[in-house]
């Protein structure tokens, strides 16, 4: 069938089969592969997107729920060449090792600042939950966030 | 991993949405959320021929005030019913349960009409549907109709509603004291046991989730509560008890009893 999805602010209509996941039309179809499959049982989060805002796990979500939709993905974070600040502090405070996890783990930190400005590490932590990292221990990931809280609030 | 091949409809009435389902029968499935059909769909233990996808009817996802009872929609999400103020004034209870769902992401798709629907034993909201008494509202083709929460829940996946009806809402009493007491499994989240408590004129409910193949009211625990917390040691009484790779029946006991305890001292 027929959807027409804005990624990233653009329109994308496109011919899909119903039972295509947002994940692999976003990979495969619009060849944005930023996005990551990992687990695809709604489990490790690094396919983590926003859908009108907020953070959902794509490969569970059907591309024809999201029609009529807005989308945002990894690659819609930046501005230009400019980092987004979540993006530019992982840099920063090494929150990746191989980086397989890092574009869901910088969606899901946009939406848990985005309704939690100044979150405790506590607070990090378990707003990263369905999000999995096999490299870095978390440790640096949650400095990150707590470093982009700051840069977003300054 | 795909699911097998199925047809796709949105629908934005529930009229509509009954219609296909008396259409098609057992082919179509309601999609709300889709995080506990998706991945069923995916493993392929799921293979509807259609989709009624129901998430954008208008109505069925909001919470108000209707006298003194809250309602919320079917199609509220987890993380709507967490940050709803009407709920957090009302029923705080249902806020810290909302909050202990999944993570992030599956409060922002997974919905409570959903979660009651598929019955998981291992579910939250069946504790605190069970120990609020709370209603659910169901529209089916022969009309609408309202079912007690202690008659919903029927067996695992197995709940009172008909193949042909939608649940539309959810009306909970107002909870003044009610505590809900949750042991996480690790990985998934979802609850190796959970209480949920709620006291008024010195007497308790008690529901209970992922202990047994069907949440139930702790009615062992209620009759024999005397104020204190020493009931707690019926939390299994007359109860099947589950077990499985997780927690084998006498730690899911030894848990049952334990959460109920603390909820009750709460
Ligand atoms: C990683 C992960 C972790 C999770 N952790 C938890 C947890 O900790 N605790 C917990 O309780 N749940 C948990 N869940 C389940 C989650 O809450 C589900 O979203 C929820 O149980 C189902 O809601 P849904 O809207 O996604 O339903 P769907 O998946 O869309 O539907 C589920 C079933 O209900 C039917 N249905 C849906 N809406 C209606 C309706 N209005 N009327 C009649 N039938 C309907 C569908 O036909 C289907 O059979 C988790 C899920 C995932 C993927
Ligand atoms: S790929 Fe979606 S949660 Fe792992
Ligand atoms: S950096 Fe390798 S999985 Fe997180």
């Amino acid at each position: 069938m027929q959807i027409t999805i804005t990624v990233n602010g653009k329109p994308h209509t496109h011919e899909v089969e119903p039972r295509t996941s947002l994940a692999l039309f976003l990979r495969e179809t619009l060849d944005l592969t930023g996005t990551h499959i990992g687990c695809d049982t709604s489990s490790c989060g690094a396919c983590t997107v926003h859908l009108d805002g907020a953070a959902v796990k794509s490969c569970t979500l059907l591309a024809v729920q999201a029609d009529g939709l807005k989308v945002t993905t990894i690659e819609g974070m930046a501005n230009g060449n400019e980092m987004h600040p979540i993006q530019a502090a992982f840099k920063e405070h090494h929150g990746l090792q191989c980086g397989f996890c890092t574009p869901g783990m910088v969606m899901t930190a946009a939406n848990i600042l985005k309704e939690n400005p100044a979150p405790s590490e506590d607070e990090i932590r378990h707003g990263l939950e369905g999000n999995f990292c096999r490299c870095t221990g978390y440790h640096n990931i949650v400095k990150s966030i707590q470093h982009a809280a700051g840069t977003l609030n300054a | 991993m795909i699911p097998a091949k199925f047809d796709y409809k949105k629908v934005s009435s529930i009229s509509e949405a009954l219609e296909l389902l008396a259409k098609h029968g057992d082919d179509a499935k309601l999609l709300a959320g889709g995080h506990s059909l998706i991945p069923a769909m995916k493993l392929r233990l799921n293979q509807p021929e259609i989709l009624i996808d129901i998430s954008q009817i208008a109505g069925m996802n909001t919470i108000k005030m209707d006298g003194d009872e809250i309602v919320i929609g079917a199609n509220c999400t987890h993380h709507q019913i967490l940050t709803s103020d009407v709920v957090k004034q009302n029923a705080k209870m249902l806020t810290e349960v909302a909050k202990m769902i999944g993570d992030i992401q599956v409060r922002n798709r997974g919905t409570i009409g959903g979660s009651l629907a598929h019955s998981d034993p291992s579910a939250d909201w069946p504790a605190s549907v069970l120990a609020a008494d709370a209603k659910i509202e169901v529209e089916g083709k022969s009309g609408e109709r309202t079912i007690a929460a202690t008659d919903f829940f029927q067996g695992i996946f197995t709940t009172a509603l008909e193949d042909d009806e939608i649940i539309t809402a959810i009306r909970f009493p107002k909870i003044a004291d009610g505590n809900y007491q949750k042991f996480f499994q690790s990985a998934s989240r979802f609850a190796i046991a959970g209480v949920a408590v709620i006291k008024f004129g010195g007497k308790v409910r008690v529901g209970v989730t992922g202990v047994s193949d069907t949440p139930y009211r702790a009615s062992a625990v209620e009759a024999a509560y005397d104020g204190t917390s020493s009931a707690a040691a019926l939390a299994v009484d007359g109860v099947e008890v589950m077990s499985d790779h997780f927690a084998g029946e006498e730690y899911r006991s030894h848990l049952a009893k334990v959460l109920v305890k603390k909820a009750l001292e709460s």
